[in-house]
């Protein structure tokens, strides 16, 4: 047990160094592996329509740290603007709303870079694209001109870059995230008890032998003995025991399961002075959870299935090492092995020789997928730490958007407008039962009525007097129309007309809560995907602030 | 529908977009609790108080002031931290030491102009009913149950069945990491934060026998350290966990705990996180739900739209690590609640308890949460944390068993505690067979 206190960090006298302060919470979520990636990240905002919704996702960002952020933002401050957005103020009236708006986000966090365009220098959308250095992500908030958003797909397209589309209009909003490609994410967070893995059914030669060296004399053993066995120990030697009851097979069955946990039960001793053995009750609570058969995880199913042919991830270390993982997993009949232990009843010697037992597996068959990933072509760039974290995960790796591609030409917009229109049927089919299933009813007719408003022209030069009657925007007939259009039929669904109605109510307007709320999930779906941790949105979530509600659709 | 009249408030072109909802009914709008006419004015009139200016209350003073009211009250009696710049917008690193409250208060007056907010950098206990009584709403971003339960058992008091104005809808939101919840509460109508609270179960506490002799985590050595070489060698007259000198003392006690043991994995940044019982959190998750809870005040203030608290969906539930997900429920209230329940809620025990083991009780179960209590039982007391000559008096009482001091099975006991000052928890013992 020697190599586990060398592998432990000498002891730092010094405290935490002033960034680690200021950023201690979130550091608590992403590492400084997530932060070293944000602080790498460099962000572009196009700005249009009310610019609420933009101004709120980039304060989310640049609060924890983001290297740097480029707002894009034709308008000038209006009086209107004063009332939504709490990044601009009256010393900002009649200049440009992207000057405004930067200066004031920079005020959030010495750190952080950004800077605002058109400008004297450079004047349109197009030649910020080209002239400044790649973006990590590009937010841009509708309505957007049909011709500004070719370009956001074409740059999206040529870098890889993912774009985020953000609409917010009176109570209602939606995002819908891009990715250029298929997007695998290892580190997923999952939660602590999900991740446990014993391997009671197959268990290893050390395992075997360190829990029958515990178990060889059970009834000889004194009460504190007894009493402090490991519960994994205690359950492989009842799993022993009934394999040979049972002509060599384990327990499968629920009610075989139910049977292995009254055995074990029965087992506890109860003539102590507790008048019983919580490892006992500890390792029957956990029998229907732990006995198991290693399975494959649907996530991971899906990147063995995945063909990817595309240069670029042919060369990524994810996929070589998911070339592995198979590899190994067609081999074994399971996955490399996370290593961790939950804490259980046991003595401290006890529990770290058998945490120890689990982590020197988990290394060997970390060890075995290393030696098949060096043996492949582009694999001695692979580093070995991402093969540990794969291993880590392997149960909880998740591929985002595997089916689609981005958006580039006409092909692939014909595709993406079918799917809009059998993603309706689904949903208004859903919906006809949703009250005999209790569940809620769509938000699809949201998200329709706010697309329909989402290429009209934006009109500049009339932000200057915003009419209090409010004619920005389009009337709900209008909405149902354009709806019609893209999806024929749904406008005669009473729950788009409503939709409609609602959006007309907001002429194009935004309420400061609803592009707060947005702004608050789309800077958690950007942090996301800058730092490859949890798992992103895919690939539209519609937001509802009548009911309180969300929805995450793929369209 | 959407072209009925705007009636604008008193600056009409800066609060173009809100009016536009908040003055012309929608599709969803109860025509008959709306009048457009009257919302701008009635909402400039109308107090708000916000309680906390941390995380979740920079967020919703900002909220609150972009959505149409003038005047809102802030309580807080924390000051400006370094690791809250991550988070609290309207802080900077030169505002670390000041007030919260006074702080935020000041920073959001001067960017939305019209809007009066007055900080209040003190306990929400300092405050009597008759201050709770001039607000409308209130809105609560805090960080300890504690402090939620007593302005829910605070706000459910004041209720007085004849007096309308005594009804004080209460917004609540709370967050950790990526996840958080909104929440609103009718009190004595709807299900109040004591019916919901076995929602927020605390953490099971660490055995002690584990701390002592068969530590296995990094964290039992930090709690050892914590808990008992802190006690037994006492380095500094008192704890300060916000003072650097004292978390790395535990630090390197902690460190040589596990050492002793080989465990793997104390840091400093555990040490600090284990003892301060740190949460992590962000702005993003912040700016969700602070806004969920604005929208629901906004929906109140103006009934400009269906909100939650009445009838149905009382509790929206958001997590955004896998994917975005929310649930948003109708959580019920519950008739034994001990602050807006007419029935004493059930209680199981052994008849063979102690009163001691009774009272320790209190803090671990998720729906009583109590950490000082004191007992009664058919106006006898049984036991009384305080004051001092009460509790010599009665501490011999600790020791009887229940059946001893006459207790039975299905008997009604009142309990309190000094962080409830008003509220008697009442319970009815159920022996266990
Ligand atoms: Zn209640």
């Amino acid at each position: 047990m020697t190599e586990i206190i060398m592998s432990q960090t000498p002891p730092i006298l010094h405290g935490p160094s002033e960034k680690e302060r200021k950023y201690d919470r979130q550091l608590r979520l992403w590492a400084a592996s997530g932060q070293a990636a944000l602080e790498s990240a460099n962000i572009l905002l196009v700005n249009s329509g009310a610019g609420t919704v933009g101004a709120e996702t980039l304060k989310n960002l640049v609060l924890p740290g983001i290297g740097r952020f480029a707002i894009y933002d034709e308008a000038q401050v209006s009086e209107a603007d004063l009332g939504v957005n709490f990044f601009l103020d009256d010393g900002g009236l009649g200049r440009a709303r992207a000057q405004s708006l930067t200066e004031l986000i920079l005020e959030l966090n010495p750190d952080v870079q950004g800077t605002w365009y058109p400008n004297e220098g450079v004047k349109t959308l197009d030649s910020l694209l080209a002239g400044s250095p790649v973006f990590t992500v590009i937010m841009y908030t509708h309505p957007i001109r049909p011709e500004q958003l070719s370009q956001l797909e074409a740059y999206g397209q040529q870098h890889k870059t993912p774009l985020v589309a953000i609409h917010s209009a009176g109570f209602y909003s939606y995002f819908q995230i891009n990715l250029p490609g298929a997007f695998p994410i290892v580190d997923t967070h999952p939660d602590e008890t999900a991740m446990t893995d014993l391997r009671l059914l197959t268990p290893w030669p050390e395992l075997v032998a360190f829990a029958e060296e515990l178990t060889k004399d059970i009834d000889g053993l004194d009460n504190y003995e007894h009493g402090h066995l490991p519960y994994v120990v205690i359950l492989l030697h009842y799993l022993k025991q009934w394999k040979v009851a049972h002509d060599g097979k384990y327990p499968t069955t629920f009610k075989e399961k139910t049977e292995l946990r009254k055995i074990v039960q029965g087992a506890a001793r109860t003539n102590n002075p507790e008048g019983g053995e919580e490892n006992f009750e500890e390792a029957a609570a956990a029998v229907v959870k732990t006995v198991v058969r290693p399975s494959l995880p649907s996530g991971l199913k899906e990147v063995f299935e995945y063909e990817h042919t595309d240069p670029v991830e042919q060369k990524s270390g994810f996929w070589l090492i998911a070339d592995a993982v198979k590899e190994f997993y067609e081999k074994h009949q399971c996955l490399p092995l996370p290593g961790n232990l939950p804490d259980m009843k046991a003595q401290s010697k006890v529990y770290i020789q058998l945490q120890g037992i689990y982590k020197a597996k988990a290394r060997k068959d970390a060890a075995e997928i290393l030696q098949i990933v060096q043996a492949a072509p582009g694999g001695e760039h692979v580093d070995p730490a991402e093969v540990d974290l794969f291993c880590k995960n392997a149960a909880f790796v998740k591929l985002i958007n595997a089916t689609g591609g981005g958006a580039s030409g006409s092909g692939v917009k014909i595709s993406r407008a079918d799917r809009l229109k059998s993603a309706a049927d689904q949903e208004f089919a859903n919906d006809e039962t949703a009250a005999l299933s209790l569940s809620p009813l769509s938000l699809l007719p949201i998200y329709l009525a706010l697309q329909a408003t989402a290429h009209v022209d934006v009109d500049v030069d009339h932000r200057h007097q915003p009419s209090s009657t409010g004619t920005g925007g389009l009337d709900a007939d209008s909405i149902l129309a354009a709806v019609a259009q893209q999806v024929p039929g749904a406008e005669k669904h009473e729950r788009v007309v409503q939709a409609a109605r609602e959006v007309a109510r907001a002429a194009g307007g935004e309420l400061h809560n609803v592009a707060a709320l947005t702004g608050g999930m789309v800077a958690q779906e950007t942090i996301k995907i800058v730092t490859k941790q949890y798992i992103p949105v895919d690939n539209t979530c519609v937001y509802d602030g009548i009911g309180g509600r969300c929805q995450v659709l793929r369209l | 529908m959407a072209s009925a009249e705007v009636y604008p408030a008193s600056e009409p072109a800066r609060w173009t977009y809100l009016d536009r909802i908040r003055t012309r009914p929608g599709p969803f709008t109860n025509p008959d609790m709306f009048s457009g006419e009257a919302v701008a004015a009635a909402m400039e009139t109308m107090k708000i108080l916000v309680i906390g200016a941390g995380g979740l209350g920079c967020e919703l003073l900002k909220n609150l002031a972009l959505s149409g009211f003038k005047d809102i009250h802030v309580i807080d009696m924390d000051t400006i931290d370094i690791s809250n710049l991550n988070r609290q917008f309207l802080f900077r690193q030169a505002d670390v030491g000041k007030s919260k409250a006074d702080v935020a208060a000041r920073f959001v007056e001067k960017r939305v102009k019209g809007v009066k907010i007055t900080p209040h950098n003190c306990r929400i206990q300092d405050f009597d009913e008759d201050f709770y009584m001039q607000f409308q709403l209130v809105v609560c971003g805090l960080d300890s149950i504690e402090a939620r339960r007593w302005i829910n058992a605070t706000l459910v008091n004041m209720v007085d069945e004849d007096v309308e104005d005594s009804y004080k809808p209460l917004i609540d939101g709370g967050t950790e990491g990526f996840k958080g919840q909104a929440r609103v509460i009718f009190p004595t109508v709807t299900s109040c934060i004591e019916c919901q609270l076995d929602m927020h179960a605390p953490r099971a506490a660490v055995p002690l026998c584990t701390l002592a002799s068969i530590p296995r985590q990094p964290e039992h050595c930090i709690e050892w350290a914590h808990v008992i070489a802190w006690d037994q060698e006492k380095p500094f007259p008192q704890l300060d966990k916000d003072d650097p000198e004292h978390i790395t003392w535990l630090y390197q006690k902690a460190l040589l705990r596990a050492r002793e043991f080989n465990i793997p994995g104390v840091t400093y940044s555990l040490t600090q996180g284990v003892v301060k019982n740190i949460i992590p959190a962000i702005a993003a998750t912040n700016s969700v739900i602070a806004a969920a809870c604005c929208n629901e005040a906004l929906k109140i203030a103006s009934n400009c739209a269906p909100f939650l608290g009445l009838p149905e969906e009382n509790y929206m539930m958001y997590s955004g690590n896998d994917s975005v997900y929310t649930y948003t429920f109708k959580h019920e209230k519950k008739d034994d609640c001990p602050v807006c329940g007419q029935l004493a809620r059930d209680l199981p025990v052994e008849a063979s308890w102690t009163l001691s083991e009774l009272v320790d009780s209190f803090a671990a179960r998720p729906e009583a949460q109590l950490k000082k209590p004191s007992v009664r039982a058919e106006g006898k007391t049984l036991y009384m944390q305080s004051p001092p000559s009460l509790e010599a008096q009665t501490r011999p009482n600790l020791d009887k068993t229940l059946v001893e001091l006459g207790l039975e099975d299905g008997q009604e006991i009142g309990v309190t505690d000094p962080a409830f000052a008003t509220v008697v928890f009442k319970f009815r013992l159920r022996f266990k067979q």
